[in-house]
């Protein structure tokens, strides 16, 4: 190792522009590595010591800006939005890879228009949430209009995920199942879908992951009422609209710190179950 | 039962559908009644006044600087961890510095700008002068936001890169820098552009993050250390009580909004279609 670093050196001192670049390579790997750390760092030792109980107290005061209703509710809205989006991305990704026919042009439009709603901003989904679903159908700021305008958000996330966990299912599954007789149906659901179902998963997880951490889409839909929701048609704020409600005051910034930690855990939480259990299909993938 | 999952499949189209129709419906009418022009290259933005004017391109010029600026700070950061990421780092160290980058990934926005509001701004101020909300601040965490973006991208985009390039470069006696960025780094500039491309899309359509960082002066900045509003930030902080015309004007804001995503996006996969095909 050391060796090997002084015959490094030693081709760097002929070519110093390679040093340059190797020296810049270093400099930007450790501000991104330094970035992270410190902005992660930071929030956690700010905000660590200002969680109290009050902060989770059973009812929201402007004195104690509970953040249990927001809690709540953002509990409400993953549910709400999963319950809609799994089963279509579910059912989208199986069309896609297990019954349309190669060339259909179809499949290429259904492609573009699902990269298309991934890279839509999401306060564009907000104000098409606000024209569509409070206002068109009337729901006003409600829980339900923030859950749909999320819904169509997670959407393409959740068919890319199901795709990629269908198209790693190796082919002799199901040529080994249409050869004991099964149909393409019993191959889908019974054969198919439970091998792809830790890769369905970590796409589950990851879009909960975004559901949690949106603001933008929620605040014209399902609006910023900071208590606990009567019904699904009460408005309610989830936790990231409470927080940048929070910060926008300016009021409470200890209790912002605490709010910031709090919702900053749940998400890095969430995506590092993610993250191993997309890992763990890989790796299964490698035996 | 294929019918059931077709139908499925339909939904994005149908979702793609009704976006374009009910921000145009609603969008497009306020855009006539104002006027195009008078709209897009107005330089007055004051919707409470009498007579009221509905000019965004102090908007459209916030969100361009503050979009140029990030790129600025994410590229040259993003596209120089990235090269370390894929042909730098040993082994080890990517196993516990990849996690690192999608920790970035997934802070959520209102963090990121919940950060630049107690970090950046009197940073900025305390450095610079000026209130610490401006262009410069926004511009920096929009950087740092769409560094993993830029690295995921372009990391793929050199492992695509078959190997021969780096061996022949290699052969040919040219260091493992020299033959990193000028043999694959070459060969992977369509998908280096694909990351840029979607970066800008990314910063463009941030919310959170640049309205608590940026000031949100709705007039045409005129300097770095300036505040700016953008287009996203001004739907978000005047819809709330909007009403009729200026409804209209700021919902006319998130078409033209949306009409720049798309030509980011399809440029983005044009892009990528070039660089992993």
């Amino acid at each position: 190792m050391n060796m090997n670093f002084r015959l490094k050196f030693k081709s760097y001192r002929k070519h110093p522009f390679s040093l340059f670049l190797f020296l810049l390579v270093y400099a930007a790997a450790f501000v991104t590595l330094a970035t992270i750390v410190f902005m992660v760092g930071y929030i956690f030792i700010k905000g660590i010591p200002h969680i109290t109980p009050s902060l989770f107290a059973t009812k929201y005061t402007s004195e104690n800006v509970s953040l249990l209703p927001s809690v709540f509710n953002t509990l409400i809205m993953v549910f709400g939005a999963l319950l809609i989006a799994v089963p279509l991305g579910i059912f989208s990704a199986v069309y896609l890879v297990e019954y349309a026919r190669r060339g259909n042009r179809l499949v290429g439009i259904i492609r573009l228009t699902s990269e298309t709603l991934s890279g839509i901003p999401s306060i564009v989904y907000g104000l098409f949430g606000m024209l569509f679903f409070v206002t068109a159908l009337h729901l006003g700021y409600s829980l339900l209009a923030g859950i749909f305008t999320i819904a169509l958000m997670i959407l393409p996330l959740m068919m890319r995920t199901t795709e990629e966990a269908l198209k790693m299912v190796p082919d002799t599954y199901r040529e080994g199942s249409f050869g004991l007789g099964a149909g393409k149906l019993r191959t889908v659901v019974s054969v198919i879908l439970p091998v792809a179902i830790p890769g369905i998963l970590a796409g589950v997880i990851l879009s909960i992951g975004r559901i949690v951490g949106e603001t933008a889409a929620l605040i014209y839909t399902a609006g910023t009422v900071a208590d606990f929701p009567k019904d699904i048609f009460s408005s309610g704020r989830t936790l990231s609209v409470h927080m940048y409600a929070l910060s926008k005051e300016g009021l409470h910034t200890d209790q912002a710190y605490a709010t910031a930690v709090v919702l900053l855990f749940l998400v890095l939480m969430i995506n590092a179950a993610s993250n191993a259990l997309a890992k763990k299909v890989r790796k299964n993938d490698g035996k | 039962m294929e019918i059931v999952f077709f139908i499925a499949a339909l939904t994005s189209v149908f979702a793609v559908i009704l976006i374009c129709l009910f921000l145009f419906v609603n969008g497009i009418p306020a855009m006539a009644e104002i006027g195009v022009f008078k709209f897009l290259l107005g330089k007055t933005w004051a919707p409470t006044d009498i007579p009221p004017a509905f000019g965004i391109l102090p908007m459209i010029l916030g969100s361009l600087y503050i979009t140029a600026g990030a790129i600025l700070i994410g590229v040259s950061v993003g596209l120089f961890t990235a090269v370390f990421l894929a042909r730098f780092c040993p082994r080890k160290i990517y196993q516990w510095f990849k996690p690192f980058i999608e920790v970035l990934a997934g802070v959520p926005s209102v963090v990121y700008g919940f950060f630049g509001l107690v970090v950046l701004v009197p940073f900025v101020r305390n450095v610079f002068g000026g209130s610490g909300s401006s262009i410069f601040t926004a511009s920096l965490l929009l950087g740092v936001m769409i560094l993993p973006t830029i690295i995921g991208v372009v990391e793929a985009s050199i492992r695509a890169v078959p190997p021969q390039y780096y061996e022949g470069a290699l052969a040919l006696g040219a260091t493992h820098e020299r033959s990193v960025f000028f043999a694959e780094l070459p060969a992977a500039s369509s998908g280096v552009v694909a990351g840029v491309v979607l970066g800008i899309g990314r910063a463009i359509g941030e919310t959170m993050a640049v309205i608590l960082v940026a000031g949100n002066q709705a007039r045409i900045p005129t300097g770095l250390f300036q505040g700016a509003r953008t287009l996203t930030s001004g739907i978000v902080l005047e819809m709330g009580y909007a009403a009729e015309l200026h409804r209209g004007a700021l919902i006319a804001t998130g078409v033209v909004l949306f009409v720049f995503i798309l030509m980011i996006n399809f440029t983005f996969s044009y892009f990528k279609r070039r660089a992993f095909s």
